[in-house]
């Protein structure tokens, strides 16, 4: 049974298709990567999976339990975990306090364990320095690794991860990289949506071409990248 | 070694033991002065967790004062209870209360919530000068010999050899102290505790914190009550003392808002000690432009624009980061030896 699975799931605002019809499945540690121009409703394809908003049309399941109507609490808790594309760091509380939000709540770690397992998390993500530093007063790298960091906290079984790699540098990049393949390497199912494609294509097994809301394509990397449909609407090179 | 907590806790307790024993040897002005105190340090401390720690910034928390006030002269007037009895009353309907308006208020943010709950409280307001039983729109007093007949009064004034006046205010003054102790250590446990935690997650980011498991809406509303229940017994115990209410008086978004919102932001928004710090600059300005009339007003207006523009988390919150002295911390800490063991701390 797939840990994930979406079921002709469509979004609209007003007359606006922001995703149109997206079916898949997602088996328990698997990585999906997801690619497609702007505008081409792979945020809100996320937050469809998450919660944050309700579809207008198809169904949402997690290990077979429909959970369309469910709220985003009840999601993360059934072992949805996430980062955002614009880091969302909650920024009067330190790096440490953050992580331990998302354990006591999202992962159900108790009061006992919370304190190490959000230092090892830290660790893992290099943000052990930091653990007491105001979230607020991060750099652009900090702050993402904290958003990998608390959606890590959570212990999801599926991590979705909103353009993570956005902004950094190659080096910044290839780090993330590294700690990202570990999460996965732990049994972790990915969707991770990313503009940086030699960074996705290290990591994931599937890639998902969106285009105004509409699945275009899903396979292997390659044989997605060499499509050339895909490479027309996503990389602007004519066939 | 830290001697900054243990200081602190010492220096609280004397303060608290000198608090209690003050009916025993002060006079009776000063008792009342202090009650007054007492009042605006509890509604700051309730503000205070609503707009410094939810993020719930509420100008209709006057509509809680009112109701708990005219409950508990409903319990005493229409029901004939005892007033103690009413102030109870007074905080159950102000909970009762918070739980239609957090319905009403919880669907507006920011600005638009503010300006909402001010709303519900004048309708409040209309609503209870309506009620003809209780005075309408003139409102009504308390019936002679209330304060008299109030329970535990009798055994005080024998105690303490005052008239019954004076052992109202001092039993009054001893409720109102212990309410604000109990407030402040309440709030103390339960930010601390793991929901405290959640809460101040979602005065940051509210949908991150939904993100990560925590239900804003349950909280929130959580605190909201409870907060309406505490500002509710708090009004109720007010009126005792005052001995009258009338609408304008019980629903004051001056007396029961304004001055609290200053109060908090100059002590400090979003620290346990900013409203204690708050509050005694506040009696002290009081105090010293007494005979100035409305410049009263304009210098508390000037100094909470001052305390604003320079120092955002007021008094309290300056102190502590400059001397880096805090006795009541609120942030959870990694463990030391945990913090050694992954090289955090050198």
């Amino acid at each position: 049974m797939p840990i994930l699975s979406l079921q002709d799931v469509s979004k609209s605002f007003g007359a606006l298709k922001v995703t149109d019809g997206v079916s898949f499945d997602l088996e328990a540690g698997q990585a999906l990567g997801i690619i497609g121009p702007n505008g081409a409703g792979k945020s809100t394809l996320f937050n469809l999976i998450t919660g944050n908003i309700a579809p207008s049309a198809g169904r949402v399941f997690l290990d077979g339990r429909d959970v369309t109507r469910a709220p985003p609490m009840e999601r993360v808790r059934a072992g949805v975990g996430r980062s955002f594309q614009i880091p969302q760091p909650f920024g009067n509380l330190s790096v440490y306090e953050n992580l331990l939000v998302a354990a006591r709540f999202g992962g159900a770690v108790s009061g006992a364990e919370a304190p190490g397992f959000c230092m090892d998390i830290l660790t893992r993500t290099g943000l052990a320095a930091v653990a007491e530093k105001p979230s607020g007063a991060l750099s652009l790298l900090q702050r993402k690794r904290l958003e990998l960091a608390r959606a890590m906290a959570t212990r999801p079984r599926v991590i979705l991860l909103d353009e993570i790699a956005g902004g950094l540098t190659d080096a910044e990049c290839s780090q993330l990289v590294i700690t990202i393949k570990a999460i996965h390497a732990e049994g972790t199912a990915i969707i991770w949506i990313e503009h940086v494609l030699h960074a996705l294509t290290s990591v994931v097994e599937r890639l998902m071409v969106l285009n105004f809301g509409r699945m275009l394509m899903i396979g292997a990397p390659d044989e997605v990248m060499a499509s050339a449909e895909v490479r027309e609407i996503y990389l602007g090179i004519e066939a | 070694m830290n001697l900054s907590r243990p200081l602190g806790l010492i220096a609280a307790l004397l303060a608290l033991t000198t608090l209690y024993a003050l009916p025993t040897f002060a006079p009776r002005a000063m008792v009342q002065d202090l009650f007054g105190i007492l009042t605006l340090l509890v509604l700051a401390m309730n503000w205070n967790m609503l707009a410094g720690f939810a993020g719930l910034v509420s100008v209709g928390q006057q509509a809680f004062v009112g109701i708990g006030a005219y409950a508990m002269f409903a319990a005493v007037i229409l029901m004939g209870l005892d007033p103690l009895v009413g102030v109870l009353i007074g905080g159950l309907a102000a909970a009762a209360f918070a739980v239609p308006m957090a319905f009403f208020a919880f669907r507006l943010n920011g600005a638009y919530f503010a300006i909402g709950t001010w709303v519900v409280a004048d309708i409040a307001r209309l609503a209870i000068s309506q009620w003809k039983a209780l005075g309408g729109g003139t409102g009504t007093s308390l019936p002679k010999g209330t304060a008299k007949d109030m329970a535990f009064v009798g055994p005080i004034k024998e105690a303490l050899g005052v008239s019954t006046a004076a052992a109202a205010d001092a039993l009054t003054f001893w409720l109102m102290l212990t309410l604000a102790v109990a407030m402040l250590a309440t709030s103390y446990v339960f930010l601390r505790s793991r929901m405290g935690l959640g809460l101040q997650a979602i005065r940051d980011n509210e949908n991150a914190a939904r993100s990560v498991g925590v239900d804003p809406l349950r909280i929130k509303a959580a605190v909201f009550v409870l907060a309406g229940f505490v500002t509710g017994l708090c009004g109720a115990l007010a009126f005792i003392q005052i001995t009258r209410v009338t609408p304008d008086a019980a629903f004051s978004v001056i007396d029961w808002t304004a001055f609290v919102i200053f109060i908090t932001v100059i002590g400090g928004i979003g620290t346990l000690p900013g409203p204690i710090v708050g509050v005694i600059v506040f009696y002290a300005l009081q105090r010293l432009l007494a005979d100035y009339g409305t410049v009263y007003l304009i210098v508390l207006g000037c100094l909470g624009i001052a305390v604003m523009l320079f120092a955002r988390r007021g008094l309290w919150g300056l102190f502590t980061d400059r001397s880096g002295i805090d006795p009541f911390p609120l942030t959870h800490r990694p463990p030391t030896s945990l913090a050694l063991r992954h090289g955090d701390l050198k």
